[in-house]
């Protein structure tokens, strides 16, 4: 076969187009984490984010506010969560898998009436420039907002976390919320606020499958995909730019493997489809294996409850 | 020693009272056992659709959605044949062995699985739908108006009904474009339209300029529209998510067959069976064809649809070669249902290797 730059473009733009729900909830999830506070319920707010959007589409008809109505709904779900970890202290693992659990649960019961409607043309971006140039035009022109903010997402969240003061003050919350509360810091906004920022974005996330990359609403839609989100986190150490190369690889051998289907490749297709799982994780481990640096960069009280002691 | 007393005379009193109201009760209630939820809109959902038929039909139901296909199943049978129902439809493949199990214990309560060949007992029938027939007009339609040559198939899991899909697909559309080519790219899942979507996007990039599909979300035919080129609909009609790029659809139709068997057992004239109905009984229905078909191809299909449905045409007929050139049917035989029912190897044609 020969290759061809144009068809090499068009695989690079299927690619980043599938890893733009993991970059979106992996860094919501990121500042959560940074902050200490666990939240395993990703997928769970992805789909509530999913039938939100897709619902409001169908009924306002208006996409600004569907697409505003699904982060607000990843808010709101995520403010259960926060409510329940840091104001009742309730174990963070369990109530993240209750809300994942729920989401899901709830997800389906809405969208009883949203099956079977088709989704909107969501608008896309200089689309008049998508084929003026060979192999780069298809990558850089012709995707919608969400697409953009996606890529640029992992820069501005490491320049908020590296570079500003609050970015310290999360990051400080995660490392040790004594110190930081004996600061003046109030630990548990900061992490309300975290868990919500990161609901926002699962909510987004969900938006984006079910009204961009396959505009529709079915149960459980994201297949999966908060998992994975999750997973990234931790194999990335932390680190926006890390997510970013392992969402891009996750999808990348996803949709290889399918291109390598329907050339002929002779690999077993089961190997092909674990794939993807096996290779995410040797790379991101590979690049993080600098133990200091995943030591500063790992929030110390992760998962553990914050009493303050009055 | 008097507890046991009342124990037992109230479990007594609660049996006479079921036993009296199964009495009196004449109306036969149908339960049917989802492995989906109803709104997949496709494999599950067109099943519901044949309950509410029974429902309009004047018949009460009961339907459990989202049913494992392990000892739960059982689980679930078991309750259902307990509460009164007369007649169980359990609609998926894996469901052959809860319902045979469950079957012997509950031998006054109909039971019909769909798509399975076990009919251990006498209270115990199979039915299915030719999927093949209409994926024979898919691909008489496919190779008609294909320009490169290349058709993609997006396809599930590697079983026989799956493997016949593709055959009799691939057969229909050699036998009118002997050039053309089937691309299969296996998703491994029934039901996971970002999956599927990228599945469909690397067969367009691979040159495909018609994707059929066998799985059961409507990504694919969106993403068929999106990149201007056409496809089919699976299980329900999806025109309307793709009216563009949907051909034409293949519908599961089992509302006929469920008021049928509801009826029959109300009236008496339930007997075991095992029903393996295609288009001429109108169990597997083609959606109407898209006005971007040719007016050749169109009176092509519907003659086709015509004698497929009288038998004239049989999707398997000989001769039909496998991918090495041996003989698999004759010049002027078909293939048998038990030969169809086990098809595990891929005619001439069709690109790649079956995984194993």
């Amino acid at each position: 076969m020969i290759i061809d730059i144009n068809f090499v473009g068009l695989i690079i733009t299927s690619i980043m187009a599938s890893s733009v729900p993991l970059i979106l909830a992996s860094c919501g999830e990121l500042i959560t984490e940074r902050s200490g506070v666990l939240n395993l319920g990703v997928e769970g707010m992805m789909i509530i984010g999913a039938i939100s959007g897709f619902a409001l589409m169908t009924v306002t008809g208006s996409l600004v506010i569907a697409v505003f109505g699904a982060m607000l709904a990843g808010v709101l779900i995520s403010t259960i969560f926060a409510f329940l970890t840091q104001t009742l202290i309730t174990n963070h693992v369990a109530t993240g898998l209750a809300l994942t659990i729920f989401g899901i649960g709830i997800s389906a019961m809405i969208g009883k009436n949203f099956v079977g409607i088709p989704g909107k043309e969501f608008p896309v971006l200089f689309g008049s420039l998508k084929d003026a140039i060979p192999f780069l035009s298809p990558i850089l022109f012709g995707h919608s907002i969400v697409f953009y903010f996606a890529f640029a997402l992992p820069f501005i969240t490491n320049y908020f976390l590296k570079k500003t003061k609050i970015g310290l003050i999360v990051r400080a919350v995660g490392d040790s919320p004594d110190s930081a509360s004996n600061q003046g810091i109030n630990v548990r906004l900061v992490r309300y606020l975290c868990i919500l920022y990161g609901g926002a974005m699962c909510g987004l996330a969900g938006a984006y499958l079910s009204m961009i990359y396959t505009p529709q609403w079915i149960e459980n839609m994201t297949g999966g995909r908060g998992w994975i989100a999750l997973a990234l986190v931790v194999f990335s150490t932390w680190n926006p730019i890390k997510i970013l190369i392992g969402a891009m690889i996750f999808g990348g051998l996803t949709i290889i493997q399918f291109h390598m289907q329907a050339i002929g490749v002779r690999i077993p297709v089961q190997f092909l489809t674990a794939l993807p799982y096996i290779v995410t994780i040797i790379v991101l481990v590979v690049i993080s294996r600098d133990s200091r640096k995943i030591r500063l960069s790992t929030p110390s009280s992760l998962g553990k409850s914050f009493y303050k002691d009055n | 020693m008097h507890k046991t007393l009342i124990r037992s005379f109230v479990s007594s009193l609660v049996f006479l009272f079921t036993f009296t109201v199964a009495a009196v009760a004449k109306d036969v209630k149908a339960a049917f056992v989802y492995i989906g939820p109803t709104g997949d809109h496709g494999w599950t959902y067109q099943h519901d659709v044949g309950r509410k038929a029974v429902e309009a039909a004047g018949y009460k139901t009961t339907y459990v959605e989202g049913v494992p296909e392990s000892a739960d199943a059982e689980r679930v049978l078991r309750q259902l044949a307990n509460s009164g129902h007369d007649i169980i439809f359990t609609t998926s493949f894996g469901y052959m062995n809860p319902t045979n199990k469950v079957a012997k214990e509950f031998p006054n309560v109909k039971f019909e699985h769909a798509t399975g060949y076990k009919r251990e007992h006498a209270n115990v029938s199979t039915y299915a739908a030719r999927f093949y027939e209409g994926r024979t007009i898919l691909g008489t339609i496919a190779g008609s108006m294909t320009k490169s040559n290349v058709i993609g198939y997006v396809a599930s899991f590697p079983i026989p009904e799956v493997i016949r899909g593709i055959n009799s697909f691939t057969l229909a559309a050699q036998k009118v474009n002997p050039n053309i080519k089937t691309k299969i790219v296996w998703a491994f899942t029934w039901y996971d339209p970002g999956k599927e979507a990228e599945a469909a996007k690397a067969l367009i990039d691979q040159g495909a300029d018609i994707i059929a599909q066998h799985t059961d979300s409507t990504a694919i035919v969106q993403i068929a529209e999106k990149a201007g080129i056409f496809a089919f609909g699976q299980a329900s009609d999806m025109d309307k998510f793709a009216p563009k790029a949907v051909l034409t659809s293949v519908e599961n139709n089992w509302g006929p067959y469920y008021v049928d068997r509801v009826k029959a057992l109300a009236n008496g004239t339930w007997n075991q069976k095992d029903t393996w109905h295609g288009i001429g009984d109108g169990m597997v229905v083609i959606s109407d064809l898209d006005s971007a078909i040719p007016a050749d191809v169109r009176s092509k299909v519907n003659q086709l649809e015509k004698d497929l449905a009288s038998g004239k045409v049989h999707s398997f007929t000989g001769p039909i070669y496998d991918q090495q050139g041996n003989l698999m049917v004759a010049e002027g035989k078909t293939a048998d249902d038990g030969m169809l029912a086990g098809m595990m190897t891929y005619v001439k044609g069709v690109e790649g290797d079956i995984p194993k």
